[in-house]
C-alpha cells in the first residue's frame, strides 16, 4: 500500500528553494570571487578590511549590539509580567503590545522622523515645557532610536512565548523551599526562558545588522552602515557588482560567525520557532 | 505592602512601555488630519483634504494595490508550497528531512539584504526585473515562515484516522483532504498570515528586486517621503492602522473564544 504523503509533494518546494536560494548564493560567491574580466580575485572579500568599508562595519556592529540590549532590557521585564497576566498570547494585553509591529514598516520608521526633525515633535514638546532643543536628527542616535523601535516586538514575542511556558509549580516549590523573588528569575525564569530570549536576540541582531533604510530616514548620509555601503555598491552611478557582492559575502560570514559563537556560549538548545 | 508596590510599579511599566510604543503611531495620525503644510508639528487646524488626495493620487493608491496583490500571491503560493512540502516529509528519512529544514533556515538567517541582491543577480541575470520576479523573491523569503508553522501540526498528526478513511474506501486524495488537510489547517492558516504581513512590511527584498516604476508600499514611501505627499502618507498609515486594529480585533475574538472552551472542556494546553 502506498503510504501517506508521496515524497514527491516535497518536488515542488525543493526546485523552487535550490533555484531561488542556493542557485542566487552562488551567484552572489562567484561574483564575489571574479572579477569584471571574470579572473579569479580575492580582493573583493577582503575589500571589507579596507578603512572605507571596515569603518562602516564596526559601526553596523556596534549600533545593532546597541539595539539588541536596549530591546532587550526593555522586553524582557515586560514579558515577565504580560506572561504573569496573560497566558493566552492572543488574549487583547498581548496583542496591544505587538500590534504596533503591523503597521508597516516604513510607517514606523516616517513616524520617528516627525518626532526627531528639529522643528518636529520632540521639540515642540520640549519648549513647552521651558527645556532646550535637542538635535537628534540624522545622528547614530536617532538611528539606534528608530531601530529599536522597528525590531522589539521581534524580541518581545519570543520570549513572552518561552515565559508562559514556564509551569507554574515549579515556581510555586522554589517560593515553598524560601527562594526569593531574585533566585527565582536567576535560576528558574532566565535559564528556562533562555531559547526565547536567543531567538529574541537573532532576530533583532541580524536584521540590524545589514540595516541601511533607517540610517537613511533617519540618519542622512551621516550615519553611513555597512548595509548602506553594500546598496551603494548596488545601486549608486559606481556601481560594481563584484565589490557588492564581495562584500555581501563579508558581512553574511560575519553574521553566520556572530551567531556560531553566539550558540557556542549559550550552549542552550537553540531557538527553534518564531513566535 | 511590598506586593501592592511591586503592583503598581509593573502597571507603571506597562503604561510607559505603551506610551513609547504608541506616541509614534498617533502622531502620524494627528498628523493626517492636520491642515498646516510645511510644519506637521505646528497645529494648521482640522481636515479631511489628505484623505481626499490620497484616494485620488495614482502613485499611492497603485502601490497599495501592488502590495496587496503580491502579499496575496505570494503567501498563497507559498503556503501551497510549503504544506505539501512538510506532507511530504512524513514519511522521509531523517537525512533528507534534515536538509530539507536547514535549506529552510536559508532565507531566515540571510539578512534581508543579501537575499535581495542574490536575487537581483539571478533575476538580472536570465530575465528582466518585472512583477513576476518581485513574486518569486517574495515567496522565496516568506516560505520558511510556512514551512515552520505547518511543520509542527504535521508532527502531532495522528496517522490511523488516515488510515482508517482509506479502509473505509477513501481514495488517498480524498482522505487527505478530508482528514489531514482540516487536522493541520491551524498551522497552515497561521502560517499563510505570517507570511502575508512578512511580505507587507518588506523594504529591502523588493528594494533590490522590484521593476523600475513598479512601487510596494514601503519602496513607495522611500522614494517619495521627502516630496510633497507627506500627508497623504500619513493618511494612509492611519487607515492601515485601523485596518490593522480591526483584524486583530477579530483574531483575538476568536481566539478568546477558542481558549475559554480549551479550558472548559479540560483539554490540557
Amino acid at each position: 500500500m502506498k503510504k501517506l504523503g508521496s515524497r514527491l509533494l516535497a518536488g515542488p518546494y525543493l526546485i523552487w528553494m535550490v533555484l531561488f536560494t542556493i542557485i542566487p548564493l552562488c551567484l552572489i560567491l562567484y561574483n564575489a570571487f571574479t572579477t569584471f574580466e571574470g579572473r579569479f580575485t580575492i580582493e573583493n572579500v577582503m575589500a571589507i578590511t579596507d578603512y572605507v568599508n571596515a569603518k562602516p562595519l564596526l559601526l553596523s556592529l556596534n549600533m545593532s549590539l546597541v539595539v539588541t540590549l536596549i530591546c532587550f532590557v526593555l522586553s524582557f521585564p515586560l514579558a515577565l509580567v504580560l506572561s504573569k497576566y496573560s497566558k493566552n498570547k492572543n488574549s487583547i494585553i498581548v496583542m496591544v503590545f505587538i500590534l504596533p509591529m503591523w503597521m508597516n514598516f516604513m510607517l514606523r520608521t516616517l513616524a520617528w522622523r516627525l518626532i526627531l526633525l528639529n522643528n518636529g515633535f520632540l521639540n515642540k514638546g520640549l519648549g513647552i515645557f521651558g527645556f532646550n532643543p535637542v538635535y537628534l536628527m540624522n545622528t547614530k542616535a536617532a538611528v539606534i532610536l528608530g531601530t529599536a523601535y522597528d525590531y522589539f516586538p521581534f524580541m518581545l514575542l519570543p520570549i513572552y512565548n518561552a515565559l508562559v511556558k514556564i509551569d507554574k509549580d515549579v515556581i510555586n516549590a522554589a517560593k515553598d523551599l524560601g527562594a526569593t523573588s531574585f533566585i527565582i528569575l536567576k535560576r528558574i525564569m532566565l535559564p528556562l526562558s533562555l531559547p526565547g530570549i536567543v531567538s529574541g536576540i537573532t532576530m533583532v541582531f541580524v536584521p540590524s545588522m545589514s540595516e541601511f533604510v533607517i540610517a537613511d530616514m533617519l540618519g542622512g548620509n551621516k550615519v553611513y552602515l555597512i548595509g548602506n555601503v553594500i546598496e551603494q555598491a548596488f545601486n549608486s552611478g559606481y556601481a560594481d557588482v563584484h565589490l557588492g557582492s564581495g562584500l555581501s559575502l563579508s558581512l553574511m560570514g560575519l553574521i553566520i560567525i556572530s551567531m556560531v559563537i553566539y550558540k557556542f556560549f549559550d550552549k542552550g538548545e537553540g531557538g527553534h520557532g518564531i513566535w | 505592602m511590598v506586593n501592592g508596590i511591586k503592583k503598581t510599579a509593573e502597571k507603571v511599566y506597562l503604561v510607559i512601555i505603551l506610551l513609547l510604543l504608541y506616541i509614534p503611531i498617533a502622531l502620524l495620525v494627528i498628523s493626517s488630519f492636520n491642515a498646516s503644510e510645511r510644519n506637521k508639528a505646528v497645529w494648521g487646524g482640522f481636515t479631511f483634504k489628505a484623505y481626499a488626495e490620497l484616494i485620488q493620487d495614482e502613485i499611492v493608491m497603485g502601490a497599495l494595490y501592488n502590495t496587496l496583490l503580491l502579499a496575496g500571491g505570494a503567501s498563497l503560493i507559498a503556503t501551497i508550497l510549503g504544506t505539501l512540502v512538510c506532507i511530504g516529509m512524513i514519511n522521509m528519512k531523517k537525512r533528507s528531512k534534515s536538509f530539507i529544514m536547514g535549506v529552510t533556515q536559508i532565507p531566515l538567517l540571510n539578512s534581508d539584504i543579501v537575499t535581495g541582491i542574490s536575487l537581483m543577480l539571478l533575476f538580472t541575470r536570465f530575465a528582466d526585473l518585472s512583477f513576476v520576479t518581485m513574486l518569486v523573491a517574495h515567496v522565496t523569503f516568506i516560505i520558511p515562515y510556512v514551512v515552520l508553522s505547518v511543520q509542527p501540526k504535521v508532527l502531532q498528526l495522528n496517522l490511523s484516522t488516515y488510515e482508517a478513511a482509506l479502509d473505509l474506501g477513501a481514495s488517498h486524495l480524498y482522505a487527505m483532504w478530508k482528514v489531514i488537510i482540516p487536522e493541520i489547517m491551524p498551522g497552515i492558516l497561521s502560517g499563510f498570515l505570517l507570511a502575508f504581513t512578512m511580505s507587507l512590511d518588506d523594504f529591502s527584498v523588493t528594494y533590490f528586486t522590484k521593476a523600475p516604476g513598479l512601487n510596494t508600499m514601503s519602496t513607495m514611501i522611500n522614494a517619495e517621503y521627502r516630496k510633497g505627499i507627506q500627508t497623504e502618507i500619513y493618511a494612509l498609515s492611519t487607515i492601515v492602522f485601523i485596518i490593522v486594529l480591526f483584524v486583530l480585533f477579530i483574531i483575538n475574538r476568536r481566539s478568546e473564544k477558542a481558549y475559554k472552551q480549551r479550558e472548559e472542556s479540560g483539554v490540557a494546553l
